[in-house]
């Protein structure tokens, strides 16, 4: 990147950023919310031209196809979808945006470590807080994923809202976890081998799917809303892992302040329904039977 | 006191955390659904680093997931955006 480029896209970076915030609060205002949902998009489409006059010449064909086909998707579910199926449509796309962080990650560690086919570890070869943040985009996104898409399903009654309770959940909930925090290390630091690197990769994503599964198909119909707006602050924390990894501070941001947000929000929406964040939170581990009980009641 | 880019980006982590932290507050019930679908279209930000990923001609694994990356994250901001307006929209109009 040229110099005078750079700090071109590094301002556009920083208008984009400054926009963000202002969206985000005014979405949170009732007279400003739908100026500030424009002023955010506009944002988006900022930080999209930002990242293309960065790239600057090279092969489009690729992110075209990926351009134009989600638009064009995205654009067909938005105007399709009815008023009353909102909850569940936020959930799904909460998970595309999951999905994509995870993508991001393994396709980074493909492009600078399994296509050259360097030989090290990841923390070696990208540095060890991209190797790091690789990983927890991964477990992060996946979890995202496979949970807004259980959320979905609940929400629009493809699986049954109440809760799925398997034996022995939070011993391979636990199992799961650390399945998946010995996967990432792995990956990380100790794996030398681009091919065992990619296994690595790829067992940590089915892992963390897994996990997402595990962790939301307990949780009863009732308490969905909150766990969509629980999953929407992960999915912020995977942007910002994925930020990291490609050491982008608009990513950082953005990312850090949908989280920080999401949680917020998780808070305001359980006290609005007289429910404890905790009990929604750990529902899928440990309270989420009573819990999820009383809120089917409610 | 020179600051590598890891320090700067948990430096503008945590701020962002705080940014995050004051801008929601006392958010009326009605509000809920669309500022958790206007966050969620946000964080699609993902896009950026997928189009780090897919600019190359040849038919790799790198390209394909940069690709669907791109086309997941593309679906989460356009359709996010839209029907938050939807719901907005529809918002303003009752009250």
């Amino acid at each position: 990147m040229s110099g005078a480029v750079g700090i071109a896209v590094a301002l556009i970076y920083l208008v984009s950023a400054i926009l963000f915030v202002f969206g985000l609060k005014r979405l949170a205002r009732v007279r400003t919310a739908r100026q500030g949902n424009g002023i955010a998009a506009f944002a988006m489409l900022l930080a999209i031209v930002g990242t293309l006059v960065e790239l600057g010449w090279v092969d489009y064909r690729w992110i075209l196809a990926g351009l134009v086909a989600g638009s064009a998707i995205g654009a067909v579910i938005a105007v399709r979808v009815p008023m009353t199926a909102m909850p569940e449509m936020v959930a799904i796309l909460n998970g595309f945006g999951g999905a994509a962080s995870a993508l991001v990650a393994i396709s980074i560690y493909w492009v600078d470590i399994v296509e050259p086919s360097r030989a090290g570890t990841a923390a070696s070869l990208m540095g060890g807080a991209e190797a790091l943040t690789a990983f927890l985009s991964i477990l992060i996104g996946g979890v995202t994923f496979s949970g807004s898409v259980v959320a979905y399903a609940k929400l629009n009654g493809s699986l049954p809202g109440r809760p799925i309770l398997l034996p022995g959940r939070h011993a391979l909930n636990l199992v799961l976890l650390a399945a998946s925090v010995a996967l990432g290390l792995a990956f990380s630091y100790t794996v030398g081998d681009p091919a065992e690197g990619a296994v690595a990769a790829w067992g940590l994503l089915g892992a963390s799917l897994a996990l997402g599964v595990l962790l939301v198909i307990p949780i009863g119909g009732a308490d969905m809303p909150v766990v969509v707006s629980l999953l929407n602050s992960y999915s912020g924390l995977a942007a910002c892992a994925t930020g990291f990894v490609i050491g982008n501070n608009l990513l950082i941001i953005s990312g850090a302040m949908v989280g920080a947000a999401g949680i917020i929000l998780t808070r305001i929406m359980c006290e609005a329904m007289n429910r404890s964040l905790v009990s929604v939170v750990l529902g899928g581990f440990g309270g989420g039977d009573s819990a999820t009980a009383e809120g089917a009641a409610s | 006191m020179v600051m590598g880019p890891l320090l700067i980006g948990l430096y503008v982590f945590v701020l962002s955390v705080f940014v995050g932290f004051e801008v929601i507050n006392k958010v009326p019930a009605t509000l809920h659904t669309p500022l958790m679908s206007g966050a969620n279209a946000i964080s699609g930000i993902t896009i950026v680093g997928a189009l780090y990923t897919a600019k190359t001609a040849e038919v790799s694994v790198s390209n394909v997931l940069g690709a669907v990356a791109i086309a997941l994250a593309m679906i989460n901001v356009v359709g996010g955006f839209w029907v938050t307006d939807r719901m907005l929209k529809m918002f303003g109009r009752r009250g």
